[in-house]
């Protein structure tokens, strides 16, 4: 009889993803559980979901990323364990887990053991406040967006504790590429967001998304990308955002032709793993935000669209940036230190402040054909100045050679 | 270190034992991605700024001279496709030359034709693998690697038809060759030549219209051009800085004088001017390539009196040399009439072009000392012997 009074909750499509957190709840119920503990349940349920799903597709992503990489590189990648290697995430994690855990003499072994952990928390805690569905809003947060930025600085401590508690020479050089890296590269990161601040008049990641819901002519989607200031921050935050997660052609602090491994040099086993999920979660959480600022985040991209579930096109879109990822690191060489911090102080922070005024612009003069007409010249010409006087002073020559005679 | 007043750079040393709060010790190798090998540099570093480069060489020795020393001329023959193992078929012909000098002996027209055929190949092979390997240095792990061993991998099929051994050939004799063509080689042979002009372009057009690796790879690890000539660097990675010294013209040897090529020559002498050189010589290499399959002679491939078996050269001495790929390889041979030879020596062209390194790498960050040793094209099975 006690099943009569709590009815299961309906749920659709859309709302899919709150299951865990519903059935969580309703089980709790209907053992007369308490109110506060039937909240931390869902809680916890809803949380357990954020990290399962992402650590799903983590596993999937080290397969796609192999198997991305071996079609450029005209090979068939992993392909022995399960079909078309569709086990290999679960070799490689037993593989992980029965390695022998390494800790160099010289490390401090706190240190050495609290780094990798820390890797993989601020980037779980990130994905916290990301809204992945118009009704899967895990944290919805005030200040999203700082929190976002404050939780993911840390990943930068995390580095390079575990480049200076290895005891070790390449894992030190490693951090300290890090640092200098991560540092010169949340500036860009953090500015070009503030455009779309200034816009929404919100902290909140979900008002964010809301904001871009609408579309210009009834099918170019209203997404922060398709203005001018937006495409211009939008680009800024895809470059840095490469940078932020380590990726190449800016992977100086694995930089693996130099340094080996960077950072992770002295890790083996499973505190290696832990570095290996807290990069791909790290990625998940930059691609992420890249997709709630710029590209509408669970908004569909055309209006007879509307019907399918609001999760599905944040993956998707989360799907696309990840993609361009890999096909970039299938392709690019590595820069070089100098070249990496010259290009974010001389370029990327100096149009990226530029598009805080142009985003005030846009807001002051209505969003309308006046708004283009103001903000297109203001980001345009500072950009082609810049890359006259950049290829003037620095761009690399193209040669010609000559025979000898005899 | 080769003193030198125009060296861009100088800075405090440290000394073994010693330690200082600034300056970080360490020890690139002999375990490392991309040290080509075991080889090993002791780099002192300032943040990123290399102070000091100190190479340590040995790690992969095999003693391929005294072992040489105490067998017969021929028995030799196989190990010296060990030494630089990406172009066997070079090192087979630079030891069979200088054998040849030593007691004369004369090598039909078909058999001339035959090494240079394998010899440009070699070269093809070399510098395309050459391509791959310094784009992994750069950090484009695999990419380009994957597609250069695609193309390297049809002449290795060339090869494994003609010597029966992808690398390890063992194909050069005193007088000729160890067999003939195989029948249809010839053709198969000119497809491959003839594709490969494509994939050059393709491969070029990929690499130098990448603008990180035009900025990685210019002005990084040049040398004056007297540096260089003192130092006795030799092959593209002297021509890169304008020294027109390639032995197929100083000294022509074999048939090389019948062919029309040309020698390209860099100005500057850096990381990207060894890179483009070495895509003009493939280029001049198809075009002996292609001369030679057109003009390929019948008769002997070795010569009929040619003495395989208990052969004793006349005392004497002989120092012979080739343009192999990654520059002047040379074989001394000094005789006492019996089946062994008295001393052998080998001049490798990789040794002698690393020994320059830290001229090169001083002043410059890590990054670019992965990419200068790349650069200089070694292989640590002639580095070390």
């Amino acid at each position: 009889m006690i099943f009569a009074t709590v009815p299961f909750p309906s749920f659709t499509l859309e709302s899919l993803p709150q299951l865990p957190k519903l059935l969580v709840e309703w089980l709790l119920m209907l053992v007369g559980a308490p109110d506060w503990l039937v909240s931390i349940g869902g809680t916890a349920a809803m949380a357990g979901t954020v990290v399962g799903v992402f650590l799903s597709a983590f596993a999937l992503l080290s397969l796609v990323e192999r198997k991305t990489l071996a079609r450029i590189q005209n090979r068939l990648g992993p392909n022995r364990a399960g079909w078309f290697g569709i086990l290999q995430p679960v070799a490689d994690g037993i593989k992980m887990l029965t390695k022998e855990d390494i800790v160099p003499t010289k490390a401090e072994w706190l240190l050495h053991l609290a780094a990798p952990i820390l890797i993989v928390v601020p980037s779980i805690l990130a994905l916290g406040v990301m809204p992945l569905g118009r009704e899967w809003v895990p944290v919805n947060m005030e200040l999203g967006l700082l929190f976002f930025f404050s939780v993911g600085a840390l990943t930068e401590l995390s580095v390079f504790m575990a480049g200076w508690a290895s005891g070790s020479k390449f894992p030190m050089l490693g951090a300290m590429r890090a640092i200098s890296q991560m540092v010169s590269y949340e500036l860009p990161l953090i500015i070009s967001a503030l455009g779309v601040i200034m816009v929404t008049g919100s902290l909140r990641l979900s008002d964010i998304v809301v904001h871009q819901g609408d579309f210009y002519f009834g099918f170019i989607p209203k997404w922060n990308l398709f203005t001018p200031w937006g495409f211009a921050a939008g680009l800024i935050f895809y470059i840095a955002s490469i940078a932020e997660a380590n990726r190449c052609p800016f992977d100086l602090p694995e930089g693996e032709s130099e340094i080996v491994a960077g950072h992770m040099t002295e890790y083996s086993g499973f505190k290696y793993a832990l570095f290996f999920m807290g990069e791909y979660l790290g990625l998940f959480a930059i691609a992420g935000l890249g997709v709630t600022l710029f590209l509408g985040g669970w908004q569909a991209p055309l209006p007879f669209l509307g019907w399918v579930p609001t999760w599905i096109w944040f993956f998707a879109k989360l799907a696309v940036i990840i993609m361009s990822y890999l096909w970039i690191r299938g392709t690019f060489p590595r820069v070089r230190i100098d070249q990496l911090m010259r290009f974010a102080w001389l370029c990327l922070i100096p149009m990226a402040l530029l598009t805080i005024p142009a985003a005030a612009l846009w807001v002051f003069t209505g969003k309308g054909i006046v708004s283009w007409v103001v903000t297109v010249p203001l980001l345009l010409i500072p950009w082609v100045i810049l890359t006259i006087l950049f290829n003037k002073r620095l761009a690399p020559a193209t040669r010609t050679y000559t025979f000898a005679d005899s | 270190m080769i003193s030198d007043s125009s060296m861009p750079y100088s800075a405090p040393t440290l000394e073994p034992g010693e330690d200082d709060d600034q300056l970080l010790r360490v020890s690139l190798g002999p375990q490392h991605p991309s040290t080509h090998g075991v080889f090993r540099m002791n780099v002192v570093l300032d943040g990123e700024t290399v102070v000091s480069l100190k190479s340590v060489f040995g790690y992969l020795h095999r003693n391929h001279e005294k072992l040489a020393e105490n067998m017969t001329y021929l028995s030799s023959m196989p190990y010296t496709d060990r030494l630089d193992y990406i172009c066997p078929l070079t090192n087979n012909w630079a030891l069979a030359h200088a054998v040849e000098k030593l007691a004369g002996i004369e090598v039909p027209e078909r058999a001339e034709f035959i090494r240079v055929i394998t010899a440009e190949l070699t070269r093809l092979i070399n510098h395309t693998a050459f391509m791959g390997f310094i784009l992994g240095d750069m950090g484009a792990w695999g990419s380009a690697l994957m597609y250069a061993f695609r193309e390297r991998e049809k002449i290795l099929d060339l090869f494994e038809d003609l010597t029966g051994a992808r690398m390890m050939s063992n194909f050069m004799r005193y007088g000729g060759c160890r067999n003939d063509l195989p029948a249809g080689w010839a053709d198969r042979c000119s497809i491959v030549v003839n594709d490969y002009g494509p994939f050059l372009d393709e491969l070029e057009k990929f690499l130098v219209g990448n603008e990180i690796l035009l900025a990685r790879t210019q002005d990084v690890g040049q040398l004056p051009q007297k540096t260089l000539i003192n130092g006795g660097i030799t092959g593209p990675m002297l021509r890169a800085a304008g020294v027109n010294y390639d032995i197929r013209k100083v000294e022509p040897y074999g048939i090389y004088d019948r062919f029309d090529f040309r020698i390209p020559l860099g100005a500057k002498g850096d990381c990207y001017d060894r890179i483009m050189i070495r895509f003009l010589e493939m280029r001049e290499s198809l075009k002996i390539l292609r001369q030679a399959l057109d003009q390929l002679p019948a008769g002997d491939y070795i010569h009929p009196k040619a003495k395989i078996r208990n052969f004793k050269p006349p005392v004497g001495e002989a120092y012979a040399r080739i343009e192999g790929p990654k520059g002047e390889l040379g074989f001394h041979l000094i005789s006492d009439g019996t089946v062994n030879p008295f001393r052998y020596r080998i001049r490798p062209p990789s040794f002698i072009n690393l020994t320059l390194l830290e001229d090169m790498c001083l002043g410059l960050d890590l990054a670019d000392v992965v990419i200068i040793l790349g650069s200089v094209d070694i292989v640590l099975g002639e580095v070390d012997r």
